[in-house]
């Protein structure tokens, strides 16, 4: 029978990689998930825990795919819990993804904001040139470096970290390297994904300025379908009009970068 | 001359037959309004509370092989004061209040908080089957809802409308316990309880086990409860159960309701479902001579 992308389907977590003390990437085998557009995420059902909306990672070996998880509540702890040969649900891919332009790429990423951002380097041209930019507390917490430079092996490219507290690459937050970035240089589009505040300064500099920008938004996720409406910024639903929205649309939406409503639906400020 | 999809629910007048159920995409006005631009009659808001409430952890949803969903938000809501403040802008969106409480002043306490908003009318929700000492436990409860009925009744002259569902008593009494304590008009149906359990990890998939199956499958259970209805009481009714065509949507004005509400569709074909249906029913009302959705109602219990 054919595969109905709503309805979970049991896989078994084959190999867990510590990437920091606090992150994790567990991989499976799958036959859709391994092929899925940048931006797109799954809805992970941890029997037992919760059921969580994760981006789906790559994975280096053919047929697999991985989800790459911060601990942090009890929720995405559960996940960074699952052993190898553990069982999880996974329904999708649902969403949209990034437009992928050529020439001059900035992708800004930080935390697990960077897993679309893997992923997106998997589509860009031998002749792109890419600069990826990502930001963690400290030391301690950068991961995915080697794996851009990595994947970026045969294109003109530079991988920037930065660290809040100056322990690694550059001292400060992504988002005054992003400025700068783009004063500097002209690039033919910015991708970003990561806290919100960083995104929305990310669009705020590359719309100034012109430049073709997409963030890829978080939200509660409930249904991941279009149906409970508990992921909306404004009159946009995350899950069914994103996860990837232009620079453009965002500047007219009043509640990205500022209000995002919690599990009663309660508006919030960020 | 062109046939009118216009209708009214007794007092309530609506441009477009089609409304959006509660509890789908109902959190934010400015979905409300894009709803409403997408070709929705109306739309009726999540069930509020008197105190916000997170809902039921995930997996909150399922979907179901061959079609239609089922659900455990648990009335997930941020309350009806919050919920009046977000709404209160509104000008133009024909908004009907969905309410949920467990005693008569629950709903009284509710109602004030809609003083300022203006809204088309309110819709008692008597049918959740998935949440403890409401919704459904109140719909089963005969004298519950005849005092509730005339509480609110006499609180507001905002016409008032009841949503029954299929529970541990026969809904017809629910029904009939509205009618007699002064009911505006019957929303049918809720959700059917049911479960899904996933044989490899050999668990119920809903944190809440138990949840409310809506969509396709029940669409003949909502069109015999319509026609059980109309055939027994003088009452405005709105057909709500697995509404995704403009078939479903002529077959339950020709059971006997006036308009008709859908949620789930919205999963599977998104906002673009409202124009689709009311152009659907349209072309419809012009191959049959129909000048007004009136026309066709209850027509099936005639012949
Ligand atoms: C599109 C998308 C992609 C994501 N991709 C990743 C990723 O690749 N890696 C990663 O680590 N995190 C990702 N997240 C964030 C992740 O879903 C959780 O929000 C995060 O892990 C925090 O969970 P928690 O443990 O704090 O939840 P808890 O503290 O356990 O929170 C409790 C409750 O909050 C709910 N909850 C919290 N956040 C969310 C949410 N965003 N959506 C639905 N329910 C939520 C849980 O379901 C639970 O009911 C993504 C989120 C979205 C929307
Ligand atoms: C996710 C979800 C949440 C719902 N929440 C409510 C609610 O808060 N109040 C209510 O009266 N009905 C609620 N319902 C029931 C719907 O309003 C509707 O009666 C039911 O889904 C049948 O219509 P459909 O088949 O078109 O979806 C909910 C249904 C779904 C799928
Ligand atoms: S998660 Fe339910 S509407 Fe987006």
């Amino acid at each position: 029978m054919q595969r109905n992308h709503n309805h979970p389907t049991i896989v078994t977590i084959e190999k867990v990689i510590d990437e920091t003390p606090t992150v994790r990437t567990l991989v499976f085998s799958d036959d859709v998930m391994p092929n899925v557009l940048p931006g797109q995420f799954a809805m992970v059902w941890i029997p037992g825990v919760n059921e969580l909306p994760m981006s789906i990672m790559i994975s280096k070996e053919s047929g697999k795919a991985a989800f790459t998880v911060r601990k942090h509540g009890p929720s995405s702890t559960g996940l960074f819990n699952v052993p190898v040969g553990g069982q999880i649900g996974i329904r999708g891919p649902y969403g949209n993804s990034f437009d992928i332009k050529e020439g001059k790429l900035l992708l800004v990423g930080g935390g697990t904001g960077l897993v679309p951002m893997m992923r997106l380097l998997t589509f860009v041209k031998p002749t792109d040139d890419i600069t990826v930019l990502m930001g963690a507390k400290s030391k301690d917490e950068v991961f995915f470096e080697d794996l851009s430079n990595e994947l970026l092996k045969n294109n003109p490219h530079q991988v920037i970290v930065s660290t809040d507290d100056g322990s690694y690459g550059e001292k400060g937050f992504v988002t005054d390297l992003v400025e700068k970035l783009v004063n500097d240089t002209h690039y033919d589009a910015v991708y970003v994904c990561g806290p919100e505040i960083m995104m929305y300064k990310t669009v705020q500099f590359a719309n100034s300025r012109k430049i073709f920008v997409q963030a890829s938004l978080e939200r509660m996720m409930k249904c991941g379908v279009g149906i409970c409406g508990s992921c909306c910024v404004g009159e946009d639903l995350v899950c069914k009009d994103g996860t990837v929205f232009d620079g453009e649309h965002l500047s007219k939406n009043s509640e990205f970068g500022h209000l995002h409503r919690n599990k009663a639906g309660i508006l919030e400020n960020y | 001359m062109e046939p009118s999809i216009a209708t009214s629910i007794g007092q309530i007048q609506l441009d477009k037959p089609v409304m959006l159920a509660s509890g789908i995409l109902g959190i934010s006005l400015d979905v409300f309004n894009r709803l409403y631009a997408s070709g929705a009659g109306a739309v009726v808001t999540k069930s509020l509370s008197t105190a916000p409430w997170e809902g039921y952890p995930n997996p909150t949803i399922f979907s179901v092989k061959g079609g239609g969903w089922i659900n455990a938000v648990g009335l997930s809501n941020p309350g009806a004061s919050n919920f009046a403040k977000m709404i209160e802008p509104n000008q133009d969106v024909p908004i009907i209040v969905s309410l949920v409480g467990s005693v008569p002043e629950d709903f009284e306490t509710m109602i004030k908080e809609f003083e300022n908003c203006k809204i088309k009318a309110y819709e008692l929700n008597l049918s959740c089957p998935h949440v403890a000492k409401v919704g459904l436990e109140v719909g089963d409860d005969p004298g519950l809802v005849k005092t509730i009925v005339s509480t609110v009744k006499k609180a507001t002259n905002v016409p008032v409308i009841a949503k029954v569902g299929l529970g541990t008593s026969n809904y017809l009494n629910t029904v009939s316990n509205a009618v007699d304590s002064g009911i505006d008009a019957i929303t049918a149906i809720n959700t059917v309880r049911a479960m899904a359990i996933n044989v490899e990890t050999k668990r119920p998939i809903l944190s809440n086990k138990f949840g409310g199956l809506s969509g396709t499958p029940i669409k003949p259970i909502a069109l015999r409860c319509v026609y059980e209805i109309s055939s027994k009481f003088d009452i405005p009714i709105i057909g709500c159960g697995g509404v995704s065509t403009w078939e479903d949507a002529v077959e339950f004005f020709l059971a006997g309701a006036s308009a008709v509400q859908l949620g789930s569709a919205i999963g599977d074909n998104w906002v673009g479902v409202f124009d689709d249906i009311n152009r659907g029913i349209l072309e419809y009302m012009k191959k049959n001579n129909y000048s007004t959705i009136k026309d066709m109602v209850g027509l099936a219990k005639k012949s």
